[in-house]
C-alpha cells in the first residue's frame, strides 16, 4: 500500500475506489459518447466522483474537504444551468445534439 | 527663422550676437549682403506656388534684391579703400558648432579678397539677372528660375565670405545644388537631368578631398578658421612636409571637381544643359572659379609645399591646352564655351601654383567679364534663332527643327544682331589676350609669372593654348556671325531677314556693360614693365592678403625673376603674345570666312584627328569604361546577390519558417469536440503522471 494511503479504513477504500470507477466511466463517456447531453452528464459524474473523493479524504484530514464539496456542488449546479443552455441552442440551430456534427470550433 | 534674418540683416542686436571688428575697418551692413538674395530666394520660392502668373514681382525681387545687395558691397569697398590694410575683419554671428576642442562660428571675414569675389559675383551676377528677365520670360518656371539664381548667389557668399573652412564647405555644396537644380532646370527633359546628377556626382569626388582637407587641418591646428590657420601655418608646417602637401594637394582635388580641371572637368559641358545666363553665372563666372579662390585663400599652405604647387600649375596648365584642343572642333556654340572656361580656369591654376596669386585673381576677375559676356551673347544669339524658327513656323504651319545651340545652323547674324556681334568681338579679343582688352593684361601676367618663376614648359603651354584661344573663338565667331546665314537652310537669307532679330534692350544693355569691362576691366592692372603708365591698383589692393604666402615663398628662396626664362624683358614677350594672338585671329578669320559650311542637316561626320577632338579625346568613354560600367555592374550585383539574395531571402525566409509552423498547428485544429477533449485529457494524465 503506498504511502499516501496510510491511515485509510476498509470503508474509505471501498469509497475511493468506487470514486475511481465512476471517474473513470465518466472519462470513457466523454470521449466516446457523441451526444451532448450524455457527454455534459458524464462531465457531471466526473465532478460527483472527484466530490466522493474529497469526502472520503475529509475523515482523515478535516473538515476544508467537505468545504470544497459545498464549492463544486454550487460551481456544478451553475455550469449545469449554463451548459444546457447552451446544448439547447445548439439543438435550435443544427436540430441534433451529436458532437461529430459541430465542426466549427477551428479558426 | 524670421528673427533670424531680422539678426542677420542688422549683423549685431539681438542676444548672443556680437561684432569683433579690427580696427580701422568696420563693414557696413555685413549680414544683409547675404540676407538680401536669401529674402529673394524665399519669396521668388513661394511665388513659385502662390503667383506664378504675376512675373513682374519676381522681376522686380530677382534682380531688385541682388542690385542692392551689390550696393552694399560697394560700400563696403569705398569704406575699406579709406581705411590703411589691416587684419581681417571678422563678423561674428553666432557660434554654429560647439563639440569639445571643435568650435566653428557662423562667422564673416571682410577682406580685401573676399570683397573683391563679392564684388564680381554680386556685379556680374546683377548683370546676368537683368539679361534673364529677358532670356527666361516667356519661360513657366519664372519665379523657380529667379529663387534658384538668388539662392546661387547667396551660397557663393558665403563661399566667399565664410571666415572658415566649414563655413566655406557649406557655401561651396551649397553653390553645388544650386548648380544641380539650374543644370537640371527642364527637368522634364531626360538628358537634362540626367547632366544636373552627373554635375552633382563628380564633384562628390572633389568634396571627399576637400572634406579630408579639413579634417587634417583641424588635427594639425586644432581650428578651422582661416586666420590663426595663415597665422600659424609658417611655424606649425614643415616646409615641403607630407602633411602640408598632403592637405594641400586633397584642398586641390575639391578644386578639381569645382573647377573643371583634369580628371574632373566632365560635367561642365554637360552643365550647358541649363539656361544660358545661368552657363554664364555659375558655369563660366563665379562657381567654377570657387577651386582658384580656394588656392588663393589657402595661398600661404599652397606656398608651404613646392611639390602641390607644381601639381596645381601642371593641372592647370594641362587642362588649359587640352580643353582648348576639343574647343577646337565642338558645334555647339555652348560647348565651345564651356571647354574654353575649362581651358581659362586652367590658366588660373597655372598662376596660383607657380605662386602668383594676384595674377590668377585678376584673370578669375577679367574672365568673370568676358566670358559672361560671351555666354549672354551666345543665349542672344540662341534666343533670336529659337525665335525665329517659332514665328516662321507660326506664319506658314511648316515647322522647323534643328538645334539652335548648332553654330552650323548660325551664320550671318552680324546683319541681324548688330550689338551682339561687336560686343561678341570685343570678349573674343579680351579672351585671345589681344592689347588692349582685359584679357591681354590678365593672361599676359599668367605668362610672365610662368616664365619668371622658373617654369619655362608651363610658360610654352600657355602660350600654345593662347594661340588656340584665338583660334576657336575666331571660328566660334565667323561660324556665327560672318558668312552667310543658315538659319533657314543655304539659301534662307529672304526668310532670315524677315524674322532673325537683335536681342531685347533687357538683354543687350547688361552686355554692354559687360562688353566696356572686358575691354577695360584690365586696366586696374598694367604692369610696371610695359611702356604704359603704371597702375597697380589690383596689386596694391591684394598685397596684403597674399603677403603671408609670399613671405613664406621668400623665406625659402622663391621669387620672380626679371628675365624669360629664353631672356628678353616682360615687355617684349608680353607684345610677342599680342602679336602671336592677332596673327592666330587674322589667319584663322581669312582661312574661314567665306568659305560654304555646311547646315547642321547637311553635316558629315568629321575624320581622322579632328574626330578624335570631335569626340572630345574619347574621355567620356573611357570614364565609362573605367568607372561608371565596372561600377554600375558591381551594384547591381549587390543589389542581386547581397539584397535580393541574401537580406530578402532571410526576411522572407522567417515568414516561410513561421507559416510551416502555422500550418503544423492548423492541423491540430480539427474543430471536432471529442478530438479537442481527448487531447485535454491526455494533458491532463500527462500533468499528473509528472506530478505524481
Amino acid at each position: 500500500m503506498s504511502p499516501a494511503l496510510a491511515g485509510l479504513g476498509t470503508t474509505d477504500l471501498v469509497a475511493l475506489l468506487v470514486s475511481a470507477i465512476l471517474f473513470s466511466i465518466g472519462v470513457l463517456g466523454v470521449l466516446l459518447r457523441r451526444n451532448a447531453i450524455i457527454v455534459f452528464m458524464c462531465v457531471e459524474l466526473m465532478l460527483n466522483a472527484v466530490n466522493l473523493t474529497l469526502v472520503t479524504f475529509s475523515r482523515l484530514h478535516g473538515v476544508e474537504g467537505q468545504v470544497l464539496v459545498f464549492f463544486v456542488m454550487a460551481v456544478a449546479a451553475a455550469e449545469a444551468a449554463v451548459g444546457l443552455a447552451i446544448i439547447i441552442a445548439m439543438f435550435r440551430h443544427y436540430q441534433v445534439v451529436d458532437l461529430d456534427r459541430y465542426r466549427v470550433l477551428k479558426w | 527663422m524670421v528673427s533670424a534674418v531680422l539678426d542677420l540683416a542688422a549683423g549685431q542686436g539681438a542676444a548672443g550676437v556680437q561684432e569683433q571688428v579690427a580696427v580701422g575697418f568696420r563693414p557696413v551692413l555685413p549680414g544683409l549682403i547675404l540676407a538680401l538674395p536669401l529674402l529673394g530666394a524665399v519669396l521668388n520660392g513661394v511665388g513659385a506656388f502662390l503667383w506664378r502668373e504675376r512675373k513682374g514681382l519676381a522681376t522686380l525681387i530677382g534682380p531688385g534684391t541682388l542690385l542692392a545687395a551689390f550696393a552694399i558691397v560697394l560700400l563696403n569697398v569705398l569704406g575699406m579703400r579709406s581705411v590703411a590694410p589691416h587684419a581681417p575683419a571678422i563678423v561674428h554671428m553666432w557660434t554654429w558648432i560647439q563639440s569639445g576642442d571643435l568650435r566653428v562660428g557662423a562667422d564673416l571675414q571682410f577682406d580685401r579678397l573676399s570683397l573683391l569675389m563679392c564684388m564680381i559675383v554680386t556685379g556680374v551676377g546683377s548683370l546676368i539677372h537683368v539679361y534673364s528677365v529677358g532670356y527666361m520670360r516667356e519661360d513657366p518656371g519664372y519665379s523657380r528660375y529667379f529663387s534658384y539664381l538668388n539662392l546661387f548667389v547667396f551660397f557663393m557668399l558665403i563661399l566667399v565670405l565664410g571666415a572658415s573652412l566649414p563655413m566655406m564647405f557649406v557655401g561651396w555644396e551649397g553653390v553645388g545644388l544650386c548648380s544641380y537644380l539650374l543644370i537640371g532646370f527642364w527637368y522634364d527633359n531626360r538628358a537634362f537631368s540626367n547632366a544636373g546628377k552627373k554635375a552633382f556626382i563628380v564633384n562628390r569626388i572633389g568634396d571627399a578631398g576637400f572634406l579630408v582637407a579639413m579634417f587634417l587641418v583641424f588635427t594639425t591646428f586644432g581650428t578651422l578658421d582661416f586666420a590663426p590657420i595663415v597665422e600659424r601655418a609658417p611655424d606649425t608646417l614643415v616646409y615641403g612636409g607630407a602633411l602640408v602637401t598632403g592637405i594641400t594637394l586633397l584642398l586641390f582635388l575639391g578644386c578639381t571637381g569645382k573647377s573643371a580641371q583634369i580628371p574632373l572637368f566632365v560635367w561642365l559641358p554637360d552643365a550647358m544643359a541649363g539656361p544660358t545666363p545661368v552657363s554664364a553665372l555659375i558655369h563660366a563666372a563665379t562657381m567654377v572659379t570657387a577651386g582658384v579662390y580656394l588656392v588663393a585663400r589657402a595661398g600661404v599652405l599652397f606656398a608651404l609645399s613646392p611639390v602641390s604647387q607644381a601639381v596645381v600649375a601642371s593641372v592647370g596648365a594641362g587642362t588649359a591646352l587640352f580643353a582648348a584642343t576639343i574647343a577646337i572642333q565642338q558645334y555647339d556654340i555652348k560647348k565651345v564655351l564651356a571647354y574654353s572656361t575649362i581651358s581659362q580656369l586652367g590658366y588660373m591654376f597655372v598662376a596660383v601654383g607657380v605662386g602668383a596669386f594676384t595674377a590668377g585673381v585678376f584673370h578669375l576677375m577679367t574672365h568673370a567679364f568676358f566670358k559672361a559676356l560671351l555666354f549672354l551673347g551666345a543665349g542672344a544669339v540662341i534666343h533670336s534663332v529659337h525665335h525665329a524658327w517659332d514665328h516662321a513656323s507660326h506664319d506658314d504651319g511648316r515647322p522647323r527643327h534643328g538645334d539652335p545651340n548648332d553654330l552650323r545652323n548660325h551664320g550671318g547674324l552680324k546683319a541681324f544682331m548688330p550689338k551682339t556681334w561687336v560686343f561678341m568681338w570685343i570678349a573674343t579679343l579680351a579672351i585671345a589676350g589681344v592689347f588692349p582688352f582685359a584679357g591681354f593684361f590678365s593672361k599676359d601676367e599668367i605668362l610672365w609669372s610662368a616664365g619668371a618663376y622658373g617654369y619655362p614648359i608651363l610658360w610654352g603651354v600657355g602660350l600654345a593654348t593662347a594661340i588656340l584661344t584665338a583660334v576657336y573663338m575666331t571660328r566660334l565667331m565667323v561660324l556665327t556671325f560672318h558668312g552667310h546665314n543658315r538659319t533657314f537652310g543655304q539659301g534662307g537669307g529672304a526668310e532670315a531677314a524677315r524674322y532673325m532679330h537683335e536681342a531685347p534692350p533687357v538683354m543687350w544693355v547688361p552686355l554692354g556693360i559687360l562688353a566696356v569691362l572686358s575691354l577695360a576691366g584690365g586696366w586696374v592692372n598694367i604692369p610696371e614693365a610695359l611702356p604704359l603708365p603704371h597702375i597697380g591698383w589690383l596689386e596694391g589692393w591684394l598685397e596684403p592678403v597674399f603677403e603671408p604666402a609670399m613671405s613664406v615663398a621668400a623665406a625659402h628662396g622663391i621669387e620672380a625673376a626679371h628675365a624669360a626664362p629664353t631672356g628678353g624683358g616682360e615687355a617684349l614677350w608680353a607684345l610677342l603674345s599680342t602679336v602671336a594672338a592677332l596673327v592666330a585671329v587674322l589667319l584663322t578669320y581669312r582661312a574661314l570666312a567665306g568659305r560654304r559650311v555646311p547646315t547642321e542637316a547637311e553635316a558629315v561626320a568629321p575624320i581622322g584627328f579632328a574626330r578624335v577632338l570631335h569626340d572630345k579625346w574619347y574621355v567620356d568613354e573611357l570614364y565609362d569604361r573605367l568607372i561608371v560600367r565596372p561600377s554600375m555592374a558591381l551594384w547591381r550585383g549587390c543589389w542581386r546577390v547581397v539584397d535580393a539574395g541574401i537580406i530578402d531571402g532571410t526576411v522572407n525566409g522567417a515568414g516561410h519558417v513561421a507559416r510551416l509552423f502555422g500550418w503544423v498547428g492548423g492541423q491540430l485544429q480539427s474543430g471536432r469536440v471529442t478530438t479537442y477533449l481527448f487531447v485535454f485529457m491526455l494533458g491532463a494524465v500527462l500533468v499528473l503522471g509528472v506530478l505524481a
